[in-house]
């Protein structure tokens, strides 16, 4: 049995059997077998001598348990890292951060504890999976939606945490700040809620999000500050209708407006579903079609097939081109399109439509397409053809980008997603792929001719590609200095990453240096005060307790 | 990593039919059957946007869906949950008991040929 660094056998053994005594053996994992179930599935270590394990796992039913297994590593100085559903994939799924940590498996505490549909929010436990929490409400036949990742295992506590995103509309598409409400282990074992939850006996945890003096709740996402045992969330209440369309520019430089007009139709909430933009021209789809396109037995990455449009690319390099704009023009190709995304009163989607197509008119040439219109629910027929999470449905066909299929015949064995966030404008994008397109030619990186922004987030884009995971080492170790290297490309610019695994916290962390490291120094502060022995979470977000920065330096 | 690899290996060559050793117990198959709707269905299941179907059909295997395979073993039925493969991440016991897999071996066994 691996021991965690810095602690002794007969230590680790001792903690061990109280770790039995406080949750039962049969909860207590310390086979190699069993252990291995908690390596990170995608790990872009796989295999390596320093690939990041626990030495155990616990897996306590009820917050009192958790207490104890948290008081128990208190007395032993035991790391621990609590794991929501663990499926957190390409950040790290159910590993640690600090190899030899005893991850504290939190799948059993699954309860759904609340689900009000008057007032459209949730309170659940961190192993209600997207799934249970959908399944819940449906066996029910409530009338709420749950915004979902996509692919959309995981849970709402653990994604949230992790700051993931959906597709419904913005109070909901950004899934920590769809959350009310939090109930804490701490480090020394104490528990604390937050918000209105501060209150005994409140009536209100799950409405009022900042209840009473700082509201301190971010302090426990990509963090190491407590363990979350309970969180309520707002749910969206099934709209009316949906209607979504398409508006297609002619040139390049579109863009820019398109991106301008864009941003004032979703900040004045004309549109309210996640947008989701597209090149025809390029053959980029929408991301909302990206798994279907699977399942239609093409590649995402489908062009018109014409050689003289092939070559035109190339020689852009996904730079302005004259040519290309020419030769979408006399073909009648849009170059970039967005399709829109309403839910509400029919009558105020088509009303918001045709207000979006009379702003976006005021780009010469632009084109609009009427897409799919709902009455909902949706009917069983209607469920089975839709991009399920534009419904608050979760699904895992977006699976599909990387696991086997006809038109994907050597998959890889994961993926590492690298996503700064950039300015959400038509220029940015435009900066954004002239920049890593140079560094991708630098590092002998393959690139796609053109890379558009992911949309989840109302302020921000975020310029997501992933590098695959695979079983050759070497190929691995090329892609993390890659990664590395981009990642300081991306700082060097104003770029820096929402989220990242584990291997790169560091890294990152080390971008957001502004008045040599304040932030950083504040949240070792914390850290310190606490969690004086640095039990919990170790390294995550690249924040070390205390005692490991200064075996580091 | 090498034992894991060797195990999938192993489990691969498994998958050949193998005759059922027992005579499957129907609340076992019904309960497996619920556990595989839950754990299973959403990647290996019918319709559009299933993935572990799509990759086992990529693969050439007929049928595609898990469900209606004859020649599915205990063993290797095992090996993938525990192991993973490819994208497929391994399942943990919080999540899928030992109980819970002998109970997906019997509903996925539960039409192979004595």
């Amino acid at each position: 049995m691996r021991v965690p660094p810095g602690v002794s056998a007969a230590d680790f053994a001792e903690a061990i059997r109280r770790f039995e005594e406080a949750i039962g053996k049969e909860w207590v994992f310390t086979s190699n077998e069993d252990v291995a179930l908690y390596r990170d599935a995608y790990s872009p270590l796989m295999g390596e001598p320093d690939e990041i394990v626990a030495s155990a796992a616990v897996a306590p039913d009820g917050v009192e348990e958790v207490q104890k297994v948290v008081r128990i590593a208190n007395r032993y100085k035991i790391p621990i890292y609590p794991v929501s559903t663990g499926k957190n994939l390409g950040y790290g799924g159910s590993a640690p951060v600090l190899s030899g940590s005893v991850v504290l498996d939190l799948k059993r505490m699954n309860r759904i504890l609340e689900v009000n549909e008057r007032n459209a929010y949730a309170l659940v436990e961190p192993g209600v999976s997207y799934f249970d929490l959908y399944r819940y409400i449906q066996e029910k036949g409530l009338k709420l939606w749950v915004d979902v990742p996509d692919p959309g295992w995981g849970s709402p506590i653990g994604n949230s945490l992790d700051r993931g995103g959906g597709y419904l509309m913005p109070q909901y598409r950004n899934h920590f700040d769809s959350h009310c409400g939090m109930e804490v282990v701490l480090p020394d074992g104490e528990v604390m809620r937050t918000g209105m939850g501060a209150l005994p006996g409140a009536q209100t945890w799950q409405e009022y999000k900042s209840g009473f003096g700082p509201w301190i709740d971010g302090m426990f996402s990509q963090s190491n500050f407590g363990v979350v045992t309970k969180m309520g969330f707002w749910l969206m209440p099934e709209p009316d209708s949906y209607l979504s369309g398409t508006v297609t520019v002619p040139r390049h430089d579109d863009l820019i407006p398109l991106v301008n007009i864009l941003n004032y139709l979703e900040n004045t909430r004309v549109t309210n579903g996640m947008p989701d933009l597209a090149s025809p021209l390029l053959g980029i789809p929408m991301l909302s079609e990206f798994a279907a396109r699977f399942d239609q037995g093409s590649t995402p990455f489908d062009r018109p097939q014409d050689a003289e449009l092939t070559a035109l690319i190339a020689k852009a390099g996904g730079n302005m081109s004259p040519e290309l704009d020419d030769y979408a023009q006399r073909k009648g190709i849009g170059y970039w399109s967005c399709k829109l995304s309403f839910y509400g009163a029919a009558k105020a989607n088509a009303a918001n439509w045709a207000f979006a197509q009379e702003k976006f008119s005021a780009i010469p040439g632009a084109k609009f397409e009427a897409g799919e219109s709902y009455k909902l629910p949706l009917t069983p027929e209607q469920r089975e053809k839709v991009h399920k999470p534009q419904f608050g449905i979760p699904s895992l066909a977006m699976f599909s980008i990387g696991a086997r299929s006809a038109m994907n015949p050597e998959p890889s064995n994961g993926h590492m997603w690298f996503s700064p966030i950039i300015p959400r404008t038509g220029e940015a994008i435009f900066e954004a792929n002239r920049v890593f397109a140079q560094a991708a030619k630098e590092l002998g990186l393959p690139f796609l001719n053109f890379n558009l922004p992911s949309t989840y987030w109302e302020r921000a884009f975020i310029f997501i590609f992933a590098f695959p995971v695979v079983r050759d080492i070497e190929t691995n170790k090329k892609n993390r200095a890659a990664f590395r290297k981009l990642i300081q490309v991306a700082a060097d610019h104003g770029w820096g990453e929402y989220r990242t695994a584990p291997v790169f916290q560091d890294a990152i962390m080390n971008t957001y240096s502004f008045n040599n490291h304040a932030l950083l120094h504040f949240h070792e502060t914390v850290k310190d005060a606490i969690d004086p022995n640095g039990i919990l979470s170790a390294g995550r977000y690249g924040i070390w307790p205390k005692h490991v920065r200064e075996a580091k330096s | 990593m090498k034992n894991a690899s060797l195990g999938l290996f192993v489990a691969l060559n498994l998958m050949v039919a193998v005759p059922a050793l027992a005579a499957p117990d129907q609340d076992q198959i019904e309960k497996g059957h619920k556990v595989y709707d839950k754990w299973c269905f959403p990647c290996h299941g019918t319709g559009l946007g299933k993935p572990g179907t799509d990759a086992l059909a990529a693969r050439g295997q007929k049928p595609a869906v898990l469900e209606e395979r004859t020649d599915l073993t205990g063993p290797a039925i095992k090996t993938f949950v525990r192991h993973g493969v490819l994208f497929m991440p391994m399942l943990r016991k919080t999540e899928v008991s030992d109980a819970d897999l002998d109970a997906i071996v019997a509903y996925l066994t539960r039409n192979n040929k004595p």
